[in-house]
């Protein structure tokens, strides 16, 4: 069965995209080496078809009440036009997915996983009651791309006609390309400087070649794994998951107890408390081998934890992973073990981010 | 090595004979399918290889594909040099990038594999 298509499909198959199934999408993995579309990112800029992530937007007088009740974070306190990460919880504490909340001055919109686009549009209509909110899935009229990388900004001068470089990091401006509506935000999953667009459908493909012609490399969802691990960001199904929750994933600042009322809350109280639960941590390994998904990471040989990611860092040029390993065993510097297929290598927990850009300019 | 002398498996290794021996790589296809490739895990001189069984590994960003050897036998050599430079791999395939040489079994010969014009067939089908 064939999967769902952005504008962009056609695109990313006809300049040689190797494509994957992601989701229900077919999205491009790879153009021409995940390495060196990553370094693309990280030392000019590149480009990414993120259309296939939901957008869903909420207009009304009720609008705010609702994200409130859905979201683990505080949207009460937001700026018109600031961009926010929460998660959305179950009523266990388990995190159902991990979305940006956008703030309006006549509404709200969040973006939330392209896998997790459906159970959360359930969810939204499980929840929402009597409330006074539209809410539309803009998901398959609209497209997004992200631009990201230390040259993104300087690239895209003029390409909208408000100063984006002025534009405050999570943050996002309502603006127009080439006359039609446009939606810009200073946000991204790369750990570099860059832009988020979102555009109606038909011009997609106008969008996408104009920053290309702006000098991004195009980048697939291969580079864009790797760097989100380098910068330590947790990818939902593998960091974060339905019995996982934010304590553990060390996403207690997205979490406000204190905002009033909102779904998992109770639970959530509980969990803050539990400290015998298995929390996420980043291993660096000597050698080359990669730690993939589902290894067992062990302690003198006993069963203490599993791998969530893993990959050779392109930019560290180090074997990195992110595991769940048991609470007494997470202090930076803890030596454990990785099974890679029956050999226990060694590892080190280490401080995250893996990378950060701020780390690499060399301020502090 | 010319490619249109050698033989191929459909998991994409190349094998040809060499003075008695089998000399064994991966195909231009595979090196391009795996991208990034970042380590191999070589046996060691001595050890034996089964037709049709993995023998070591190549580890890419991605992804993790196991080798298979063509014919019965025992490894003599290997190509040290792809510890320290597994780029070499994605380089050159076909001479550089040699993976293990075996002296295969009384018997063992490469005729059950591919012969170029069937092997490119296979991947013009996509795998």
């Amino acid at each position: 069965m064939a999967g769902q298509r952005t504008v962009l499909h056609d695109w990313h198959a006809s300049h040689g995209a190797r494509m994957v199934d992601f989701a229900g999408w077919d999205m491009p993995v790879i153009y021409t080496s995940i390495v060196e579309e990553h370094q693309a990112v990280r030392t000019s800029s590149g480009l990414f078809d993120i259309s296939h992530m939901g957008r869903l937007s909420f207009g009304g007088p009720d609008a705010l009440d609702l994200i409130q009740l859905l979201c683990t974070n505080n949207a009460a306190t937001m700026k018109d036009f600031q961009v926010r990460y929460s998660l959305v919880c179950n009523e266990q504490g388990g995190i159902r997915d991990d979305v940006l909340i956008y703030r309006w001055p006549y509404g709200f919109a969040l973006v939330v996983n392209a896998s997790n686009r459906q159970k959360i549009v359930e969810w939204i209509g499980q929840h929402k009651g009597m409330r006074k909110v539209q809410v539309e899935d803009q998901t398959l009229t609209t497209c997004m791309v992200a631009i990201q990388g230390p040259k993104a900004l300087e690239q895209c001068r003029g390409i909208v006609p408000i100063d984006l470089e002025e534009l405050a990091y999570y943050f996002a401006a309502a603006t127009n390309y080439k006359g039609k509506n446009c939606i810009v935000s200073r946000t991204g999953y790369t750990g570099e400087d860059g832009l988020e667009f979102m555009v109606s459908n038909d011009q997609g493909v106008e969008l996408w070649e104009d920053l290309l012609r702006r000098g991004a490399t195009p980048c697939g969802l291969g580079a864009r794994d790797t760097l989100r691990l380098e910068a330590a960001m947790p990818l939902y199904g593998h960091e974060l998951s339905e019995d996982i929750d934010p304590y553990q994933a060390g996403l207690s600042w997205a979490v406000k107890l204190d905002k009033g009322d909102f779904l998992g809350k109770q639970a959530l109280e509980k969990r803050q408390r539990d400290g015998s639960l298995r929390k996420r941590v980043g291993l660096e390994l000597p050698g080359k081998r990669i730690a993939r998904e589902g290894f067992k990471v062990t302690a003198n040989g006993r069963e203490v934890g599993v791998v969530t990611s893993g990959t050779f860092a392109p930019t560290l040029e180090k074997s990195i992973a992110m595991a769940y390993v048991s609470p007494e065993l997470t202090a930076v510097g803890t030596k454990l073990e990785i099974d890679i297929r029956g050999k226990p290598e060694p590892t080190t927990v280490v401080k995250l981010p893996f990378y950060s850009r701020k780390k690499a300019s060399g301020v502090a | 090595m010319d490619p249109k002398d050698l033989r191929y498996a459909a998991t994409h290794e190349w094998a040809a004979m060499k003075k008695d021996l089998v000399v064994v790589g991966i195909t231009k296809f595979a090196v391009e399918q795996l991208t990034d490739i970042v380590y191999i895990d070589l046996p060691d001189v001595g050890d034996h290889t089964f037709a049709g069984e993995s023998f070591g590994e190549i580890e890419s960003v991605k992804a993790v594909s196991d080798l298979y050897a063509p014919v019965n036998g025992e490894i003599v050599e290997i190509n040290k040099k792809l510890l320290d430079d597994p780029k070499m791999l994605a380089e050159d395939p076909y001479d550089k990038g040699w993976i293990i040489k075996i002296k295969p079994e009384p018997g063992q010969t490469l005729d059950h594999l591919m012969k170029l014009e069937a092997y490119e067939k296979q991947i013009s089908e996509g795998h």
